[in-house]
This record gives structure tokens, sequence and C-alpha cells, in this order.
């Protein structure tokens, strides 16, 4: 059971890394959990924008505008949709 | 018409000025999904006549100044044109005129709801695809009340000059995306709007108007046609359309 959420999680993390490579156009090792899109990884405010809605359709979620608000890093990303998909 | 043809949205299309633009974009070669609030039977008329004449268009319910309802009408219509959208119309519009001293509050927020929030609730719908497609045109009709103001029209123009605001933070917000934002100011323009005045103020009026004549819905929609299809340089403009009226 851990070891299937543990891969779970990987693969979310995968994921979610490839959406932000492609979004912000930048190199797959720095999209590390800690980082920051818009401190870290050069996202202005319309780049973590358009970021929630790819996030959105890859998991065929609706994240309210309050929730999108506080999804600045990737490890915030990685919990929501975890939590969502979870759920 | 092919599914390669760009889409238009025309809020309150079913009558006056708003049916004249989808008329126009239609003629210009764009799929139009016409947004109607009420007037079920006018909004299938003007469809038919699009597709009468070869043009592909198609009526959709819904009352702008409801967040419920802006959402479907965007599902609707997304679902209908494959996600696709190239231009926003915001021209769904009402007036409760009334001297300040008698003016309701219900009236004021009937006007504010519809004719500015409804505008920002569609361009936040449309902003969604057009991010995605790295381009977009927004257009807001306003008024020459909302620069010019207008005894008896303080909920008007405060909505149509909040219109004006709108449309210059818009511009600079997506602008870095390809998405412009301009607004068309009309002046007195036949319409069902004008028609109700009363016969002393439209003599008035036309005395007033350097070309001498009020405008036809048409010369309003060629412009929205122009600064959509011809006009890439521009966003953030606001632009008369009043004869001469401003002089």
């Amino acid at each position: 059971m851990a070891e299937t959420e543990t891969l779970s999680g990987t693969e979310l993390f995968e994921r979610i890394r490839a959406i932000v490579v492609e979004k912000l156009g930048v190199n797959a090792d720095v999209v590390t959990p800690e980082a920051s899109f818009q401190e870290d990884l050069g996202a202005d405010s319309l780049d973590t924008v358009e970021l929630v809605m790819a996030v959105e359709e890859a998991f065929d979620l609706q994240i309210p505008d309050e929730a999108a608000e506080g999804l600045t890093t990737v490890a915030s990303v990685l919990a929501y949709v975890e939590a969502q998909t979870k759920a | 018409m092919t599914v390669e043809s760009p889409v238009a949205l025309v809020t309150g299309a079913s009558r006056g000025i708003g049916r004249s633009i989808a008329e126009a974009f239609a003629a210009s070669g764009y799929r139009v999904a016409l947004n109607y609030a009420q007037s079920e039977a006018s909004a299938a008329e003007v469809v038919a006549g699009i597709c009468s004449r070869g043009g592909d268009a198609r009526a959709f319910r819904a009352d702008v100044s409801s967040a419920a309802d802006v959402t479907t009408l965007f599902g609707e219509v997304l679902t209908w044109t494959g996600q696709r959208l190239d231009v926003l119309v915001n021209n769904a519009g009402l007036t409760r005129d009334g001297l300040l001293a008698r003016l309701s509050e219900e009236a004021w927020d009937t006007v504010l709801d519809t004719n500015l929030k409804g505008a920002f609730l569609c361009s936040k719908a449309a902003a969604r695809p057009m991010l995605r497609q790295r381009s977009g045109c927004i257009l807001n009709i306003s008024s020459i009340v909302g620069l010019d103001g207008q005894l008896g029209q303080a909920s008007y123009a405060a909505s149509k000059a909040g219109l004006v605001g709108l449309t210059a933070a818009l511009a600079k917000e997506l602008a870095s995306r390809n998405i412009r934002v301009n607004a068309v100011a009309p002046g007195f323009i036949d319409s069902d709007m004008t028609q109700a005045l009363d016969e002393p103020l439209r003599r008035a009026m036309l005395e007033r108007i350097p070309l001498s004549r009020f405008g036809e819905p048409s010369e309003v929609a060629d412009l929205c046609v122009f600064l959509a299809a011809r006009a890439p340089y521009v966003t953030g403009q606001v632009i008369r359309v009043d004869g001469g009226l401003h002089l």
C-alpha cells in the first residue's frame, strides 16, 4: 500500500514536472518540489494562471480561484492534485 | 465556412447594435455565437438570416450578469466551436434611467450587473481559450455617455465608463499573450434604445451632431470587425462612433 502511494506520488510529480517544463520552458532538473514558479522558475503572474489551467486540463480538475492563488510552488500543486484525485 | 473559420461570440445579439455586429462578423467569414437573454425568437431570426446567406451561427441563451449562466454559456459555445474563440464582443446592455434623486438601488444594480459585471464575467471566461491560443480580441461596447455623461443616466454612464477602465486594464494584462482589448463608444445610433427617447430630445440631439444624422448599427458593427480583423497593433483604445458629437 505504502509502496503504491509512493509510486503514484512519483508518477504525479513527473506529470506535473512535464507540465511545468512545457509551460515555462525550463529544464526538468530545475523543477524541484521546493521550486517557486515566480521566484525560481522565472514565471510571470500570467504564466502561473496558465499553469493552473494546464493542471486542470491534465487532471480533469476545476481549481477554484481561492485555491489557485495558493499554488505557488511545485510542491503545493503536487499536494493539491494529490488531495483532489484521492477524494 | 469551415472548421478553421475564426469564431466570434457577441453578447446581447438578438437586437439593435449587437444584432448588427453578429451579422457583420458572419458576413466577414466568422462563425458567430449569438447570446441573448430573453428574445429567443429574435435571436433565432438573426441566426436564420445568417445561415440563409451561407454563414454559420447559433444562438445561446444566458443572462450575462449571472456567473452560473456565463459558465454554462462558454461551456456550450466552446463545445460548438471545438474550444476556439477568437473574438468576444461584450455588447449586452440595458438602461434604467432616472434622475439621481429618484434612482433606485435596484435600478443601479441591474444596470451595473448587466453592463459591467457581465463584461467582466464574459472576459474572464473568454481569457481561458484565448490564453491557450495565444491570440484573441475582446471588444467592449461602451458609449459616449460613459465618456461625456448624460442627464438622467447616472447608472448607464457609470457602467459604460467602467467598461473604459476594464478595457485599459485588460489590454495591459493580456497584451503579452497577443490578446487585444478595445472599446467602441457609439453616439446616437438608430436602435430600440434611442427610439425610446422622446421626440424633442431626439431633435435636440440631431442639431448637435456635426454629421446631422443618427448613426446606423452597421456603422458600429463595421468598426468592430475592423478592430478584430484588421487592426493587429491597436489595443487599449476607446473609439467614438458618434458623427462628430464630441467636437
